[in-house]
């Protein structure tokens, strides 16, 4: 991996409107290094194709600055840009062969055309399409095609790459096989990627970070797993993975854990991570593999009665919808084990938790 | 078109008066046109089926009309006229046309339906009252009974046609091959050559033909704005059936109704090939 300090991409208070009026990108502030695979993920709406767009050239920002290995690009063209981007819709040369879409690139640079067959050839073995140079775009199939789209937004050696939801039109399956086709081309390569998209687990999958966001402003940038394990407000706990929410009212508050009432009376222990202060409402954050059902006692120093609502079977494990605090959406997985316990509809059971796992959130509701 | 086995015997009357009915409007606008054929080989000046021509008696039939056609000097001069003015104004029709529809197709575009409209509106004005105007205006610049005056009011007539057939090609362009062609490098100008016009052609051809076809069948403009040098042979025709009542118009008739057929068939077979070329539709 590259030095810290090597910034390849800089947003600089990035913000957009389209209208004049409404900023659907609100004061973006974002450094890139070479070589990271950073995602933006968030929902439709959020802002972040709008980021990528204006990175690639074909988006003016309306304020601010966005600098690309140093210099500011604001004024750049984008056919100057050198940013390799590969569409969610493949945008491949329909009257071209995949042969020659790839090679467009390489002319417009002036390439000679044994040094060009050559690149083709190894990019397109890169992606394990050799055979392929011949075929017209019309006759691949999505994933050849998205694959063709990958080949020859890297056939130029671009710094960067941009990747607008490439996944999007492809089934399941496939999908997850062209993630892990993407990220071992990033390894590979060490090509820097910005990749949007508003699927969770094709972020976490991929990315060196993620920047969550919503509503035009970045809610958190962080690696997978730090986004997962501690989310810093309530967006980001919910939008990324599973999440069980209790609300209630802030008693006491020493820093590291605060103690909170929730609606029905019951007192939770949790850690502090942003909260308004004693008195004030807050909103409690807690992944559900992370409750036990029927802990010993001592186990964890957060222990509730609750009630079994509704179970669905999913194979490795069982979703369990329960009663806890007087919410009734409280989520909890109980693996498909030997170990755990059969539980039934409208069975009374004692659940726990650790404070550790319970993060006190911003109080929105 | 086979009646499903459940249709009720309501349906199956209506299914045959439904075949009847399209055979009937088919009929309808064929035979004035097929009749045409017989009548161009009467042996009689007339363009009625004389009694020997019913009993198909080969003395009631001549191609006598067809020699006429090739060796008189008029209608020859009108064949040449006709193809000199459909050419330029097709060339002329075809860029300024294509020209606008990419314009109108950019999202940016103000007063888009207007400026269409404005297009649009030699197809919707009628002729005579464009003929009119034009033959004022043109008489006004010295282009009134010049071949050049003639090509320019049947490129005016024919842009709207260009227009709207490359304007329904962009609706379908996918502008996001633009913006790809713009990340891997390539100038607007470059984009436009090697990936717009090649993506558009098919529609091009399809206008170019439309416009080809107004001006090669244009009556009333050519009386107005030309003069006897500027002679088409929808003028001579015209003319013909008002002067010397001759079935050399018939046989004139039935050569350019073959002469579209297959105009028609070659521009569709290039148009066709060109789309598979560029694999914009199932080979």
């Amino acid at each position: 991996m590259p030095s810290a300090n090597d910034i390849l991409v800089r947003f600089e208070n990035v913000q957009k409107s389209y209208d004049g009026e409404i900023l659907v990108v609100k004061d973006f502030n974002l450094d890139m290094e070479r070589g990271e695979f950073l995602t933006m993920l968030g929902p439709s709406g959020s802002g972040k194709t709008t980021c990528l767009m204006m990175l690639a050239g074909f988006e003016p920002a309306t304020h601010g600055e966005i600098f690309l290995d140093g210099q500011p690009i604001n004024r750049v063209p984008p056919h100057k840009r050198g940013i390799g981007m590969v569409f969610q819709n493949y945008a491949l040369f329909p009257h071209m062969t995949v042969g020659e879409n790839l090679s467009f690139p390489l002319e417009v640079r002036g390439m000679g055309k044994s040094e060009r067959e050559e690149k083709v050839k190894r990019a397109l073995d890169m992606v394990q399409l050799g055979d392929f140079a011949n075929r017209r775009p019309g006759q691949l199939s999505g994933g050849q095609a998205q694959r063709v789209a990958v080949a020859r937004s890297l056939v130029f050696d671009p710094e960067v790459v941009l990747m607008d939801e490439p996944l999007g039109a492809l089934d399941k399956n496939l999908r997850e096989q062209m993630q892990y086709e993407i990220k071992h081309i990033h390894e590979n390569l060490e090509v820097t990627i910005m990749y949007v998209t508003h699927d969770q687990s094709e972020a976490l999958t991929m990315s060196n970070r993620v920047a969550v966001f919503d509503d035009g402003v970045v809610q958190q940038l962080a690696p997978p797993d730090e986004l997962y394990e501690q989310p810093t407000n309530a967006f980001v706990a919910d939008f990324i993975g599973d999440n069980n929410r209790l609300l209630g009212t802030i008693l006491s508050a020493d820093g590291e854990t605060c103690r909170v009432k929730a609606d029905d009376g019951s007192e939770i222990i949790a850690k502090q991570i942003n909260i308004a202060g004693v008195g004030e409402r807050a909103t409690l954050s807690l992944r559900p593999e992370r409750v036990a059902v029927n802990p010993e006692p001592g186990q964890f120093d957060n222990n509730l009665q609750a009630k079994a609502l509704e179970l669905i079977y999913l194979g490795d494990h069982i979703r369990t919808r329960m009663e806890v605090c007087g919410h009734d959406d409280f989520i909890i997985k109980i693996p498909n084990s030997a170990l755990h316990a059969q539980l039934s509809e409208g069975d009374n059971v004692n659940i726990g938790w650790s404070s550790n796992d319970c993060r006190a959130l911003d109080p929105t509701d | 078109m086979a009646l499903p086995l459940h249709a009720t015997t309501g349906e199956r009357i209506w299914h045959y008066t439904f075949l009847l009915i399209c055979v009937l409007i088919f009929g309808f606008l064929i035979i004035p046109i097929l009749i045409i054929f017989p009548l161009s080989f009467n042996a009689q000046p007339y363009f009625t089926f004389t009694p020997e021509m019913l009993a198909l008696d080969p003395a009631g039939y001549t191609t006598k009309w067809y020699g006429e056609f090739f060796s008189s000097s008029t209608w020859q001069r009108a064949v040449r006229n006709s193809i000199t003015i459909a050419i330029f104004s097709t060339l002329i029709s075809t860029f300024l046309g294509t020209l606008a529809a990419l314009g109108l197709s950019r999202k940016e575009f103000p007063y888009k339906t207007a400026i269409m409209g404005l297009l649009i509106s030699p197809m919707v004005v009628p002729l005579i009252i464009s003929a009119a105007g034009m033959f004022f205006f043109y008489s006004r610049l010295g282009l009134q009974g010049t071949h050049i005056g003639v090509i320019l009011a049947h490129a005016a007539l024919a842009s709207p046609f260009v227009v709207i057939t490359v304007t329904a090609t962009l609706v379908g362009f996918d502008h996001s091959l633009t913006m790809a062609a713009a990340s891997l490098g390539s100038s607007p100008t470059r984009t436009f050559f090697r990936i717009t016009v090649p993506l558009i052609t098919p529609g091009v051809i399809s206008g170019a033909l439309f416009a080809f076809i107004t001006s090669f069948d244009e009556v009333v403009v050519v009386l107005f704005v030309g003069s006897v040098n500027q002679r088409t042979i929808p003028w001579a025709m015209f003319s013909g059936i008002r002067e010397q009542i001759s079935p050399t118009i018939l046989a004139v008739a039935t050569i350019l109704i073959i002469f579209s057929i297959i105009l028609l068939t070659m521009i569709e077979m290039l148009r066709r090939r060109n789309e598979r070329m560029r694999g914009l539709s199932a080979a």
